[in-house]
C-alpha cells in the first residue's frame, strides 16, 4: 500500500524529453506537456488524484508507490517518443492497458491551488453575461466599457477568476460578488391561490419611478431594491406562489446589475453573434452551426478550407475545434480576410500558425496552374524610399503568404470545406470543391432555400458528390419548473439551411455524360492570365 | 484509416463504408482475400479495395458500381450494429457544440450503448482528450472496447463496466464535459459532479420523456449547477425535386381578333425546382437538459476535500 502523506507527484518536461517523478511534498514546475494526462489516464485511470496543467508545467497527483511509477515512467518515456510520430504507439498502448492495476479508491487532494491560468488577464478576450445576454470585449484598463445601457471598467476584473460575478458599483468599478447562498425574498411564504381578486389598475405599486430612481442613487443594490419593491406592492401577496416567483424573477432581471466574466467559447460566442448581431453572421443560428461543425466532420490534423462572411464566427468555430493541429485555409473574397470574430475566440498565439489565407480571385489560376507565387513585386525596383521599403516588405509577406496557402491547396487534397456566406453559394460551392481529395465531407449554409437548391442540381449534374441532403435544423427551448413545463412561448422561426455531402473520384473508367469540371475551363484559363498579370 | 485522422488509401484492416446510392450503404472490415456480397455483386476486397484511394468508384461482378467511403463518425452512426437505441447526428450535433468539446477535453459518457455518440465524441477530443464511458451491460462494454480498438481509437478511451447511479465514473475531478443518456439521470447527477474539474464545466443529459426531464432539473438546481437550460432539436430534410404543374386555361379573355393568334394550349404547364418534406420524419428523439458546474469556491472545496480524508481514512 501507499502513504497519502507522499504520493508520487509525475511531471514531465518537454524540453528536456523527460518524464520523473518525486514525492508530495515538492511539486516541481516544469514545462508545458499536456500530452502526460493523457498517456496516464489511459493507462492507470484510477491512480489519478488529480491532473493540472498550466501554461508553464504539468503536474500529475497519483496513488501508489514510486518504484511502481519509475517502471512505468520508462515505459511511457519510450511511448511519449512514439507517441509524437502519431498513433503507431498503438501495440505498446493495448499492452500497458493490460498491465492495470487494481482499483483503488480515488481521493482528490489538491491543497496548494494553482490557478493562473484561470485568471483573467489585461489583455484577454472574455465574454461579459446577465441572464441570457452576451457580450465579447478585450480586458483593458482604464477603458468605459458598455453593457445593456450600463458602463463600468473592467480593470477590477484583471487576476479574478473567470467565472467570477461582478456588482457593479457606483463610478462604474466591478465589485467581486461573494458566493452566497440564494435568499428567497419572501421567507415568509403567503400567497394567493388564483388570480380572480387581482385587478390590473396599475395601482399596486406604492413606490414611483421617481422614488426606485433615489433608491438607487442611495447605492442600494439590485436584490434590496427588489425587496423594496416586493414591500411596496399591495398585490404581492395574494398572487399565487408561482406568480411571485415569476415576479420576483422579472424585477430582479430589471434591476441587478451584476455581471459574469467567462472565458469564450463557440458556443457562447455562436449564441451573442445570434442574439445580438444576427446580420452579421447571415442569420447562421448556433444550432445551424453546430451541425455545420459535426457534419463538416471538423477535427484536429485536418485541412479544412473554409470561405465565410460571418464575421470570422464560422472561421473561430472551425479553428476550435481543430484546437491548434492541422491547417485551415480561409478562402476570403476582396482585398481581404475578415476575421473580427477569431479574435474574440482569444486563442492562444500558436493557433495562428495553422491559419492560411487565399483570395480567390486566383483560385482559377491556382486550378489551371498559372498561379505564379515567385514573382517578384513589378514595381519593387522604383521605390526607394523607407515607405516603399516597408510596402516591399509588407508585399513580400503576403507573397510568401499566397505562396504557403498555394502549397496547401494545390494537391488539391483538403479534408473538408465549410462555405456559409452571403454570395451566391453555387458558384462558390463548383469553385472550391475541386480542392478537396475524393471520400471527403463538405457543408454549405445559406440564409436561403433556392440557391441551395441550384446547388443541388448542379452538383448532381456534374457528379464527384454523393449523399447530398438539403436540410435545415429545428430548435425549441422548454421552461422546466415543477408543474409549469411547458415549450418556450417564443422560438426561432429558422436558422438558414445546409446543403452537405461528401465527394468522390470522377475519374472512372466508366462513360461519364457530363463532361469533368477537371478538363473544363481551358477557354477560362486565358482570361485569368490576364488578370495575374 | 482511423476514425480520428484520415488516410488516402485503403489498407488491411481499415473499416470502409460502401456506398450503393440513395443512402443505401453498409460498413465493411477490409480483409485480405475476403469478399462482400453487395446487390451489385461481389467486391474483392484483395483485387477491389486494398490499396485504392478512398472515394473511387468499385466495379462489382455483376457491373454495377459503388463508391467506397473513408468512415467518419457520422457514416458510423447511420451503418453501426445497433445494439440499444441510438444517438443521432443531429443530436449529436448539439450535443457537441453545447458541452464546449474541442481537442483535449476529457470526457465522461454513460451508457456507452452502441457507441454512436462516443465516436463523434472521440473524433473532437483527439488526439489529446480523453473520453471515460460507462456502460452497466458487460456485452455492450465489452464489444464497444472492441469496437474502438478496431477503429484505432482505442488509446483516447477508458471503457468501464459499471453502474454510473451506484458507482459513479471511476475517475474524479478530471471531466471537463459529462453526457448522461440512461434511465435515471438524475441518480448520476452527484457522480457527475465529482468527476467534473473544480473549476467547472458542463454537463448534458438527454431523456425522451419529459418526466425525466423534470427529474433531472430539478436534482442540476439541487447540486448546485447553473445555466439549466433544455432544447429539443430536429433534423427537416428537404428532397429536391423537378416538379411539373399544369397551368389553368380560362380561355381568351377577350375575342380573338385573328384565328391564329397565339394563347396557350390546354395542355401548357410549367416545370419548377423545388423541395418537398418526407412523408415523415423523425418528430422526436429526446430532450436535451444542458447545464453549467460552476467552479467550486475555495471554502467549499476545502470542506469536501477534508470530508475526502475522513471517508478514505
Amino acid at each position: 500500500m501507499f502513504e497519502f502523506d507522499h504520493p508520487t507527484v509525475l511531471f514531465y518536461n518537454s524540453l528536456s524529453r523527460r518524464l520523473d517523478a518525486t514525492t508530495w511534498n515538492e511539486p516541481i514546475r516544469v514545462d508545458y506537456g499536456e500530452r502526460l494526462i493523457h498517456l496516464l489516464s489511459t493507462i492507470c485511470p484510477e491512480r489519478i488524484l488529480n491532473a493540472k496543467e498550466t501554461q508553464a508545467s504539468t503536474w500529475v497527483y497519483v496513488v501508489g508507490d514510486i518504484s511502481y511509477f519509475s517502471i512505468l515512467l520508462f515505459l511511457l518515456g519510450i511511448l511519449n517518443e512514439c507517441y509524437s510520430g502519431s498513433y503507431k504507439s498503438s501495440l505498446l498502448f493495448s499492452w500497458l492497458s493490460s498491465q492495470k492495476i487494481r482499483r483503488e479508491t480515488v481521493l482528490m487532494a489538491d491543497n496548494e491551488d494553482d490557478d493562473s491560468q484561470q485568471r483573467v488577464n489585461e489583455g484577454d478576450y472574455v465574454v461579459l453575461k446577465r441572464g441570457d445576454i452576451y457580450k465579447a470585449v478585450q480586458i483593458q484598463k482604464k477603458k468605459k466599457t458598455v453593457f445593456e445601457k450600463q458602463w463600468f471598467f473592467l480593470d477590477n476584473a484583471v487576476g479574478e477568476l473567470y467565472g467570477t460575478t461582478f456588482e457593479v458599483v457606483s463610478g462604474g468599478t466591478l465589485q467581486p460578488r461573494k458566493p452566497k447562498h440564494v435568499e428567497h425574498a419572501a421567507d415568509a411564504k403567503e400567497a394567493g391561490t388564483d388570480n380572480r381578486h387581482i385587478l390590473d389598475d396599475g395601482k399596486s405599486q406604492k413606490l414611483t419611478r421617481d422614488d426606485i430612481e433615489t433608491l438607487k442613487e442611495q447605492g442600494l443594490k439590485g436584490q434590496e431594491i427588489v425587496q423594496q419593491l416586493i414591500e411596496n406592492s399591495t398585490t404581492f401577496r395574494d398572487k399565487t406562489e408561482f406568480a411571485q416567483e415569476k415576479y420576483i424573477k422579472k424585477k430582479k432581471k430589471k434591476y441587478e446589475n451584476s455581471v459574469m466574466v467567462l472565458r469564450p467559447s463557440c458556443r457562447i460566442l455562436a449564441m451573442m453573434y445570434h442574439g445580438r448581431e444576427p446580420g452579421k453572421i447571415c442569420h447562421l443560428r448556433y444550432d445551424t452551426l453546430a451541425q455545420m461543425l459535426t457534419l463538416g466532420n471538423i477535427h484536429a490534423g485536418s485541412k479544412v478550407l473554409v470561405f465565410e462572411t460571418c464575421a470570422g464566427l464560422v472561421l473561430g468555430a472551425v479553428m476550435e475545434r481543430m484546437g491548434g493541429y492541422g491547417s485551415v485555409v480561409q478562402m476570403y473574397p476582396g482585398g481581404g480576410p475578415v476575421r473580427a470574430g477569431v479574435e474574440s475566440f482569444g486563442f492562444p498565439p500558436h493557433f495562428n500558425e495553422t491559419l492560411h489565407e487565399f483570395p480567390i480571385q486566383h483560385v482559377n489560376a491556382l486550378l489551371a496552374g498559372t498561379l505564379d507565387t515567385d514573382a517578384k513585386d513589378i514595381d519593387a525596383g522604383r521605390s526607394p524610399t523607407s515607405e516603399g521599403q516597408e510596402k516591399k516588405v509588407r508585399m513580400e509577406e503576403k507573397r510568401k503568404k499566397l505562396a504557403a496557402a498555394a502549397v496547401l491547396l494545390q494537391g488539391r487534397n483538403a479534408d473538408g470545406l465549410v462555405i456559409a456566406s452571403r454570395f451566391h453559394p453555387c458558384p462558390v460551392l463548383l469553385g472550391l470543391i475541386k480542392f478537396l481529395a475524393p471520400s471527403r465531407p463538405f457543408v454549405v449554409y445559406s440564409q436561403y432555400k433556392e440557391p441551395l437548391i441550384e446547388c443541388y442540381t448542379k452538383l448532381r449534374e456534374q457528379g464527384g458528390a454523393v449523399s447530398l441532403r438539403l436540410t435545415d435544423s429545428w430548435i425549441r427551448h422548454y421552461q422546466v419548473l415543477p408543474n409549469r413545463t411547458h415549450p418556450v412561448l417564443l422560438m426561432s422561426g429558422g436558422g438558414g439551411y445546409l446543403l452537405s455531402g461528401t465527394t468522390v473520384t470522377t475519374d472512372t473508367p466508366k462513360v461519364n455524360t457530363e463532361p469533368t469540371s477537371v478538363e473544363e475551363p481551358a477557354a477560362k484559363r486565358v482570361k485569368l492570365e490576364e488578370e495575374t498579370e | 484509416m482511423s476514425f480520428v485522422e484520415y488516410s488516402e488509401f485503403i489498407q488491411e484492416g481499415d473499416v470502409a463504408i460502401i456506398f450503393l446510392g440513395h443512402d443505401s450503404m453498409m460498413p465493411i472490415k477490409v480483409q485480405q482475400g475476403a469478399q462482400t456480397q453487395t446487390r451489385y455483386g461481389v467486391i474483392r476486397h484483395s483485387k477491389d479495395l486494398i490499396g485504392q484511394r478512398f472515394g473511387t468508384k468499385v466495379t462489382c461482378s455483376k457491373g454495377g458500381w459503388v463508391y467506397v467511403l473513408h468512415p467518419t463518425p457520422e457514416l458510423w452512426t447511420l451503418n453501426l450494429p445497433h445494439r440499444t437505441q441510438i444517438l443521432y447526428t443531429t443530436d449529436i450535433a448539439n450535443i457537441t457544440m453545447m458541452l464546449e468539446l474541442k481537442p483535449g477535453s476529457v470526457v465522461c459518457e454513460s451508457g456507452t450503448g452502441s457507441g454512436s455518440l462516443s465516436h463523434a465524441i472521440l473524433r473532437t477530443i483527439a488526439p489529446t482528450g480523453h473520453l471515460h464511458t460507462v456502460e452497466f451491460h458487460q456485452q455492450r462494454a465489452e464489444k464497444a472496447a472492441e469496437e474502438f480498438r478496431e477503429h484505432r481509437v482505442g488509446h483516447l478511451v477508458t471503457v468501464r463496466n459499471q453502474d454510473v447511479c451506484k458507482e459513479g465514473f471511476g475517475v474524479t475531478g478530471v471531466a471537463d464535459a459529462v453526457f448522461l443518456d440512461i434511465p435515471s439521470p438524475w441518480e448520476a447527477i452527484q457522480h457527475a459532479k465529482s468527476a467534473m474539474k473544480k473549476q467547472g464545466g458542463r454537463v448534458c443529459s438527454f431523456s425522451p420523456c419529459i418526466e425525466q426531464v423534470q427529474k433531472t432539473c430539478e436534482a442540476l438546481a439541487g447540486q448546485g449547477f447553473e445555466e439549466i437550460s433544455t432544447v429539443e432539436v430536429l433534423l427537416r430534410v428537404h428532397e429536391v425535386r423537378s416538379i411539373t404543374l399544369p397551368l389553368p386555361d380560362f380561355g381568351p379573355d377577350k375575342p380573338l381578333e385573328t384565328p391564329t393568334d397565339t394563347r396557350i394550349p390546354s395542355n401548357a404547364s410549367v416545370l419548377c425546382k423545388t423541395t418537398t418534406p418526407p412523408r415523415e420524419m423523425a418528430g422526436h428523439t429526446g430532450y436535451l437538459t444542458f447545464a453549467t458546474k460552476p467552479r467550486i469556491h475555495c471554502l467549499f472545496y476545502l470542506q469536501f476535500v477534508y470530508f475526502g480524508l475522513i471517508m478514505w481514512i
